[in-house]
């Protein structure tokens, strides 16, 4: 996939020699050119080779779903490939190194369109390339390979290198891989580099220009792990943290339907910043949150945790047929436990069996049936129905057992929040029609599919013994999901770049030995997560520099081998925090319920209808409240915070393991125009202004360096001087009015500042907080 | 100043071009690429810049259309909350003659109810109280509520064998927006966002405005995500228009300052990312500068779309003294005609307030004179300046009523339920077949006994008037190839010209 690109830009650049160029841009097409000069391998590897094409072309008729199979031929096997076919059973598709004997040469050949195969109609050609690869494969014998992420890992060999830039193993692998290739990693990234990224990845806030300096001046070798280990036992560390576990869990403060009433689910979400702070194993994290009501003795901490699964959308719209929608919540935890732990699009084969992963549609069932028995309603009756079964939280259990909830800006000291619970006698489940909530066919009981792991007898039939097939030792896919979603948190993609789905259509592992030395890794040594990430941070792959020459964008444009760090743009909740942080806005305080700072007026108003309550219109808080971190920010899922949005924030309507990352007019508005930005701006002004900085240069110097990390160069400093000047002759003028500028957000500023010069440094502020390297991690 | 700028700037850049093809086409393509026009490029799954929009004279995800277009934008007037079809457009004398009369179970057939009426024993048929009379050449049937639309006749296609899945409001309207009805796939909008690109650098080529009805002002809500973009590029969202301070959200500059102040600021950030990005070389600082310039652009252009002083008074005859007032349908409307003006793509209206589960004579009313004089002047309109040809005007809403009454049928008031089975919406515009009736309901208007079409069929149509095969228009996801119209959707061919 990484090669169409550079024949793309051929293609563009070429292009710009006139203005209104003609685009060529079909993705499919691109792969064409550039794989018709690609050389076939000498020996085919069906994995790496053949199996996405053939999962991706022909498995929609020749597949996994055995009522969608055309003509009797399923690919999906090596015994159905091979097998005769028609009445007479005189032909086969595949008869392996018979290219002759094998009519799916012929049928993919083909110019007639009766026998052509993809057929025309299903827009799904193949090119040269593929054609080649399929021929050659039959050639080399047609061998079959189990898909690799089924197959639990297995401890590989650690590869030598011969370059020494080893710090630990993660090096050996990503060295190997690299000189194969013909490539070097790149020099170590500098201290400044280094620490910001280290804190942004870690805790989701810029290094302090304190904690810069000690870092540059400690030339200790155990400098940066020291560091590393600060970083870990903050609050900070457990906040980002579980930033990125709401978008999982699906975390709102709405119901997310219709009037999208309000609901508490924020003790839960204070659990999950308690857990990451106390770091507790992903095993038990995970556990809990599936399955603490049903451990022996459940306490309340491990009953809350399952809020998790109370997470999803709840309807309360009158009319609605409640059966209709619970089956709706059941699919959603179905389709989470696929997405969040397994790597897996379960939801895919709802309908019918899956049509690229050996899923059926009853395995989709026996999983739903772990989640079909609780004892709630598919309907909420209007916006005060707390959604059965919920636990109620008093002063007592916040100030025992649940200490961790934040309950101080609560005035009623009581909350209830939506749980897991079993009903007495559990629900029947069934094979449903075509998905549709009243056609039930057959009925299914708890378990899972022997494709990746067959339920173990002895477990029992709940989400207790789900949550321990999980981790149960030979789980091909919790461990690799896990690890790799860590991994993607410090390099901005996974190993598997898809890290929602490890099945046929998903991509292929970069380092598939790496990844398996991770799980097993992260498994054997009792799923610590901070251990995991230190581990990670430490090699020297993630402390390269991201400087790219044109050459290794060219090689590796996509950054697979990693001979560069990734240069990764922040995610909008950290965008906002880095603001408030470096100006001092920040104000640091550890859960509680969410809170509604700066928000353009009307937005709620514009949309919402007639049910009233707390989210038909938006008021924003005062005080601390308009400064706390982005992960308490109210998020309303019909009308979830614009900003937020603009910067690709999951829209929290559906388990999101990965964010996309765009760049976009709308956010280059957002960072000009939002009050939040500004009034950031102006905070972070008076505070150059009022710190031990004189001149001007020094003033624009504090702010660079805590906007960056780093200190201008002599160019940027005079440049920006330069715009200073500007921005002062334009407020002399009367271009800016710095007393209805610098009144935009809540933050006032004391009197006797020079309010021109302060203007003028404020707008300076203002551009170094819409820098490109502001807003990015390099 | 600042095309001047802007076309300095991109000669700054040109000139730099010799630099950047010694150092690397793939920099320098990419870094030209995102100065001279809208920015292309998204990160894949896997990562990689990938060229995905378009910009004036740049295609979309589409090297080329299907087949020949009729259209090229859409102006989509959707009725929120489910007009009677029974009130507006389907003419039933036999519910007039049946007034009370229970619905016949021969009739319902099993049909499922929202639990609004599933509990009621009785269901009495109602008919209209308003008139209907037969308009234009073609004869067709319609309400004296909307005598406006009535006097267009001849202009439009009135669908009256409509039918959907979703039987409550919130699906029903994803259904119609993304072709599904639980939240997440992309809206129509985006689709063409994606798949056409745009055609005016300097707006987007979606956006989307909202107004209030007088029917039912505390009506059903909405949700952004009726015109979120889904899992593609969120360049391509919809972008709303707002009768606000700001149009589009965060489009004013600070108070306080000017546009020299602003123009300073882009200059001096262009010129320090722009020197990062020598240093780096990360593509991305490139088409972070042309995002930059994009945004100034759309300050003025916007506001200039939304200024409407200077539309002449016939134009606001036509429109009706609330297109005067900001926010209104028919200011909308107006505006939707500036905006297909200026080659946007797909220009969506809501106008909410059409849920008479009650007090439906009145309501119905007072709705109706919302939307009639301004749905019609803007068919006129468009027609006036030639742009009906390759333009296409949907209206209607997610679903239609029931022909029974929903609570007590007294005297001069009822209301009506949800219905799925058969409603009424009706399309103007280029190739699509002017003043015809297209598929029949039963007496009763419940079943529909002649044509049926359902959401993605009409949403098939819709992409087919653009030039699209709704069956190519695809984006992998998740290992999936999806579409609007999902896995059905036939063509309409019956009604195209």
């Amino acid at each position: 996939m990484n090669k169409p690109v550079t024949a793309f830009w051929v293609v563009l650049t070429v292009c710009f020699l006139s203005f209104s160029c003609k685009q060529k841009n079909d993705s499919e097409n691109l792969i064409t050119l550039n794989q018709s000069k690609k050389s076939l391998p000498n020996v085919i590897d069906f994995t790496f080779d053949v199996k996405p094409i053939i999962s991706d072309r022909c498995f929609k008729c020749h597949g996994p779903d055995k009522n969608a199979i055309e003509g009797g031929l399923s690919l999906n096997t090596p015994e159905d490939a091979y097998k005769a076919l028609g009445e007479e059973q005189d032909h086969f598709a595949i008869v392996p190194k018979e290219i002759k004997k094998s009519t799916l040469i012929e049928r993919i050949y083909s110019d007639d369109p009766n026998l052509q195969m993809p057929p025309p109609e299903s827009n799904l050609q193949l090119t040269d390339y593929e054609k080649a690869v399929l021929q050659k494969w039959i050639e080399q014998g047609a061998k079959y390979k189990p898909h690799w992420a089924f197959s639990p890992p297995t401890k590989p060999e650690v590869p030598k290198t011969a370059k020494d830039w080893v710090n630990n193993e993660i090096d050996n692998f990503i060295l190997a891989k690299l000189e194969q290739n013909g490539l070097t990693p790149n020099k170590k990234a500098t201290k400044e580099k280094l620490i910001r990224r280290i804190s942004f990845d870690l805790t989701g806030l810029p290094p302090t220009v304190s904690q810069i300096e000690n870092f540059i001046k400690d030339s200790s070798e155990k400098a940066y792990e020291k560091l590393i280990d600060t970083l870990l036992s903050t609050t900070d560390y457990a906040e980002n943290m579980a930033a990125e576990w709401m978008d999982i869990s699906r975390y709102a403060d709405t119901h997310g339907y219709q009037d999208d009433f309000e609901r508490t689910m924020w003790p839960w979400r204070d659990w999950v910043i308690h857990a990451f702070s106390k770091n507790m194993p992903y095993d038990k994290f995970v556990t809990y949150q599936l399955a603490g009501d049903l451990l022996p003795n459940a306490n309340l901490e491990q009953i809350l945790a399952t809020g998790f699964n109370r997470n999803h959308k709840i309807t309360a719209e009158g009319g609605v047929i409640p059966e209709e929608y619970r089956i709706e919540y059941v699919e959603d935890r179905t389709t989470t436990l696929g997405i969040a732990f397994l790597g897996l699009t379960l939801e895919c084969a709802r309908c019918h069996d899956h049509k690229y992963d050996p899923i059926s549609q009853k395995a989709h069932f026996q999983f739903f049936s772990f989640f079909n028995s609780i004892p709630e309603k598919g309907l909420l009756n209007g916006m005060k129905d707390l959604g059965e079964p919920y636990i109620k939280i008093t002063e007592k259990e916040a100030k025992g057992v649940l200490s961790f909830i934040n309950m101080k800006n609560n005035p009623t000291k009581e909350v209830s929040v939506m749980v897991m619970k079993e009903m007495s006698k559990p629900r029947p489940s069934f094979i449903l029609n075509r998905g549709v909530y009243d056609q039930p066919t057959t009925e299914v009981f708890p378990n899972t599919p022997t494709s990746i792991l067959a339920y173990p007898q002895e477990y029992p039939k709940n989400r207790l013994g789900l949550a321990k097939w999980l981790f149960h030792k030979k789980n091909p896919l919790t461990a690799r999901v896990a690890v790799n979603r860590l991994w993607q948190r410090m390099f901005g993609n996974g190993i598997v770049s898809t890290s929602y789905d490890f099945g046929n259509q998903g991509a292929l592992p970069t380092h598939p030995e790496l990844l398996d030395f991770l799980a097993l890794k992260f498994r054997d040594e009792g799923w610590d997560i901070r251990k995991m990430l230190k581990y990670i941070a430490l090699s020297e792959t993630y402390q390269q520099s991201t400087l790219v020459s044109a050459e290794l964008l060219d090689k590796d444009p996509e950054n697979k081998l990693l001979a560069r760090a990734p240069r990764i743009r922040l995610s909008a909740q950290i965008i906002r925090d880095q603001a408030l942080s470096v100006s001092g806005l920040l104000h640091k305080e550890l859960g509680g319920p969410s809170v509604r700072p700066y928000q353009p007026e009307g937005i709620w108003e514009e949309t919402t209808g007639g049910g009233g309550g707390s989210t038909a219109s938006y008021i924003p808080s005062k005080g601390n409240d308009l400064y706390r971190k982005s992960i308490y920010t109210f998020w309303k899922r019909t009308v979830p915070p614009p900003s937020m949005m603009t910067f690709d924030a999951s829209s929290r309507d559906i388990c999101s393991v990965k964010r996309q990352e765009t760049n976009t007019p709308l956010q280059a508005l957002v960072l000009l125009n939002d009050p939040q930005i500004i009034e950031a701006s102006r905070a972070l002004a008076l505070k150059a202004i009022t710190s031990d900085e004189q001149s001007i240069e020094g003033r624009i110097q504090y702010a660079f360096q805590r906007a960056t990390s780093r200190l201008a160069n002599d160019i940027e400093l005079a440049s920006l001087s330069k715009y200073y000047k500007e921005m002062l002759v334009q407020v002399q003028n009367n271009e800016v009015q710095p007393e209805t500028y610098l009144a935009i957000g809540d933050y006032a500023i004391p009197k006797d500042i020079d309010q021109i010069a302060l203007a003028a440094l404020s707008l300076t502020c203002h551009t170094i907080l819409n820098l490109d390297e502001t807003i990015s991690r390099g | 100043m600042s095309e001047k700028k802007i076309i300095h700037e991109r000669s700054l850049i040109l000139n730099r071009r010799a630099f950047l093809e010694k150092s690397a086409l793939g920099i320098g393509g990419a870094a030209l690429s995102s100065l001279l026009g809208v920015n292309c490029f998204r990160k894949t799954e896997s990562g990689v810049l990938t060229p995905d929009s378009s910009s004036s004279g740049i295609k979309g995800a589409l090297t080329s259309l299907h087949h020949p277009a009729k259209v090229k934008r859409v102006i989509y007037l959707f009725q929120s909350g489910g007009p009677s079809q029974l009130e507006l457009f389907d003419y039933k004398p036999t519910l007039n003659k049946r007034r009370g009369e229970d619905l016949p179970e021969s009739i319902r057939n099993g049909q499922r109810l929202t639990g609004m009426t599933s509990g009621q024993d009785k269901f009495p048929l109602v008919g209209s109280p308003f008139n209907f009379k037969q308009y234009g050449k073609s004869g067709t049937w319609i309400s004296d509520l909307l005598p406006h639309i009535g006097k267009m006749a001849d202009d439009i296609c009135l669908v009256k064998s409509m039918y959907t899945e979703a039987i409550n409001h919130d699906p029903a309207v994803t259904f119609f927006q993304t072709g599904s009805q639980q939240p997440g796939r992309p809206s129509i909008g985006s689709w063409l966002s994606y798949g056409l690109g745009s055609e005016n650098e300097n707006l987007p080529s979606f956006t989307v405005m909202l107004s209030r009805g007088t029917g039912r002002p505390k009506s059903q809500p909405l949700y952004t995500r009726l015109w979120g973009n889904g899992f593609l590029h969120s360049l391509h969202q919809g972008v709303q228009f707002r009768a606000a301070k700001d149009p589009v959200l965060y489009l004013n500059d600070p108070e306080g300052t000017t546009k020299s102040t602003k123009r300073a600021m882009l200059d001096q950030l262009a010129a320090l990312n722009d020197q990062h990005y020598q240093e780096n070389g990360d593509p991305e600082i490139q088409s972070r500068i042309a995002q930059y310039e994009m945004a100034y652009r759309m300050q003025t252009s916007v506001p200039e779309v939304m200024n409407t002083d200077k539309e002449p008074d016939y134009i606001y005859k036509m429109y009706g003294s609330d297109a005067k007032i900001p926010g209104t349908f028919a200011a909308n409307c107006l505006l939707a005609r500036r905006l297909a003006e200026q080659n946007v793509r797909f220009i969506q209206l809501y106008h909410m307030g059409w849920d008479q589960h009650g007090d439906l004579p009145a309501a119905i009313e007072r709705q109706a004179k919302d939307v009639d004089q301004a749905s019609a002047a803007l068919i006129a309109d468009l027609k006036q300046r030639g742009m009906l040809e390759d333009t296409l005007v949907v209206w209607g809403g997610e679903f239609g009523r029931t022909n029974y009454s929903q609570g007590l049928l007294t005297d001069t008031n009822y209301g009506r339920d949800h219905h799925p089975r058969c409603f009424s919406m009706w399309m103007a515009g280029g190739g699509i077949k002017p003043g015809i009736v297209y598929g029949e309901t039963d007496e009763f208007g419940y079943n529909i006994t002649e044509n049926p079409v359902h959401v993605h069929d009409f949403q098939a149509t819709m992409l087919h008037q653009l030039g699209i095969d709704h069956e190519k228009l695809v984006y992998k996801y998740q290992g999936r190839r999806f579409r609007l119209t999902d896995v059905e959707g036939k063509i309409i061919k019956d009604i195209l010209t």
